[in-house]
């Protein structure tokens, strides 16, 4: 693979964000619709797809936040076109989702199981336009782009005690490097930050940001004491407590470590695209797979996930690089584990060497290289509901 | 010599980064000095022991932060974890 300083080869799209992949996405906009677009996934080569619960009967900023997610996805530089999936009657509108992603030049299709008259035609139908997609996506040619075009999304799941003290400081080193390269980096899982808001709040850009993160944090407090239980009996969880963590504070003081030292420049929402470049936090809750989701909906087009316990996880449009907290976890689930950071618990390297290893990873992946999570199909999904379904 | 580290000069508990014997005592690294602790029990591979002793309700100290408060009085040398460790935030039930 060729190397250049600071550069990978990217897809680049017609409003000039650029790709590290190049996928046709199977959207489905209502939980009915998850079951045709699997099976178009597996008739035509080069698409992907995923499965969820939301769609229908679903009001207010609830909704928005699941439409917004949708289009996000499609919108993401990793994806060349996508084929648009509803059933007919939801609250989610294909063609509402549609229009928005299209208005931005990109490729998009829709595709309605009640207007094709059944599963089965839908399924063609759909089929036959991913087919065009694909072929025409496959003429696109990646060329030399800067690393500053980048969106990095950092991430900490199946935590341990290792997390603050390895993996983690080393995605911070990482998170660093990428701000001071002109690219932006994401912080995201308030939840996973009560505790250890103060010093983000410190290194925030002006008074406006750091009161923001009062809110958020205050917000997400609330909302676990509206439950009237302990955050504890949910978060940290079962396996954080068995690998060392016994509160959600000290969590959160390990978690802060993938935000490195870089001034805190805005506070976005879920699945909101940033509007600054260098260190961002997205409001989201530690679920990973909701917060993967949220990541990639705002344009991370590739995600740093660190481990202590060992976690699959991957996303269905961009890439996540495993890291892990500690050696054990590493060579027992080598199969999911892309990079290790527990030599730095043994003292075999330091966070800054094991950072290194991680940006030479992103270049090889920005650039082409597949990840664990890919190779095995890893195509998780999950939005973060603010509302009930009705 | 058995691996654990104290991440900041304020902390009172230190973090074991191998499985810990009871049998001997443990060298800490605070800073520039080094202290002997003999542990009451093993300890394993990620989880902390007390490198003070720690009053019923004083706050618990890792990073330099704040991690919680003793639910119950700690010995130096103790195990520190869920069961004599309490969480400030996020307390819904009180």
């Amino acid at each position: 693979m060729e190397i250049r300083n600071n550069q990978f080869l990217g897809y680049r799209r017609h409003d000039g964000k650029v790709g590290v992949r190049n996928h046709i996405l199977i959207l489905p906009t209502i939980t009915c619709a998850t079951k045709v677009a699997k099976q178009i996934t597996e008739l035509v080569h080069g698409t992907v797809s995923f499965v969820h619960q939301h769609g229908c009967a679903q009001v207010g900023v609830d909704y928005e936040q699941t439409f917004r997610t949708y289009v996000g996805l499609g919108l993401n530089p990793n994806v060349y076109g996508v084929v648009v999936l509803g059933l007919g009657c939801e609250t989610h509108q294909a063609r509402n989702v549609a229009k928005e992603i299209a208005a931005t030049g990109k490729r998009v299709e829709v595709v309605s199981i009640q207007d094709e008259g059944g599963t089965l035609d839908a399924i063609a139908t759909g089929a036959k336009l991913a087919a065009k997609l694909v072929q025409e996506a496959s003429e696109v040619q990646r060329e030399w782009c800067d690393l500053s075009e980048l969106i990095i999304g950092t991430e900490c799941g199946g935590s341990d005690a290792c997390s603050g003290l390895s993996a983690n400081p080393a995605v911070g080193y990482v998170s660093d490097k990428i701000v001071q390269l002109g690219g932006t980096s994401i912080l995201a899982e308030t939840t996973e930050l009560i505790g250890a808001e103060h010093l983000l709040a410190n290194r925030a850009k002006n008074d406006k940001v750091a009161k923001r993160v009062y809110e958020v944090v205050n917000a997400m407090e609330q909302r676990s004491i509206m439950m009237g239980v302990d955050i504890r009996t949910g978060n940290p969880s079962p396996g954080n407590i068995k690998g060392g963590l016994s509160s959600l504070e000290e969590k959160s003081l390990g978690a802060a470590n993938k935000a490195g030292t870089s001034t805190l420049n805005e506070i976005i929402d879920y699945a909101e695209h940033p509007t600054e470049k260098g260190l961002v936090w997205m409001d989201t809750p530690g679920h990973d797979i909701e917060q993967l989701t949220g990541m990639v909906a705002g344009g991370a087009q590739i995600v740093l996930f660190t481990t202590g316990r060992g976690t699959p996880t991957g996303s269905p449009i961009a890439p996540v690089i495993k890291i892990t907290t500690n050696t054990g976890v590493y060579e027992r689930m080598s199969e999911n584990m892309d990079l290790n950071g527990g030599t730095i618990i043994e003292g075999n390297e330091t966070i800054e060497q094991v950072g290194e290893n991680i940006m030479n990873e992103i270049v090889k992946v920005a650039s082409g290289k597949l990840t664990k999570a890919e190779i095995l199909m890893q195509h998780d999904f999950g939005i973060w509901r603010i509302g009930p379904t009705f | 010599m058995y691996k654990s580290i104290v991440i900041s000069e304020k902390d009172n508990v230190a973090t074991a980064l191998e499985d810990l014997p009871s049998t001997e005592p443990i060298t800490v690294k605070i800073g520039a000095r080094t202290k002997d602790i003999q542990l009451v029990e093993p300890i394993k591979f990620g989880h902390k022991f007390a490198i003070q002793n720690i009053e019923q309700g004083e706050y618990i100290y890792k990073y330099g932060e704040i991690i919680g408060r003793a639910s119950q009085a700690i010995k130096i040398g103790d195990y520190v974890h869920v069961h004599n460790l309490e969480g400030n935030r996020g307390r819904g039930d009180k």
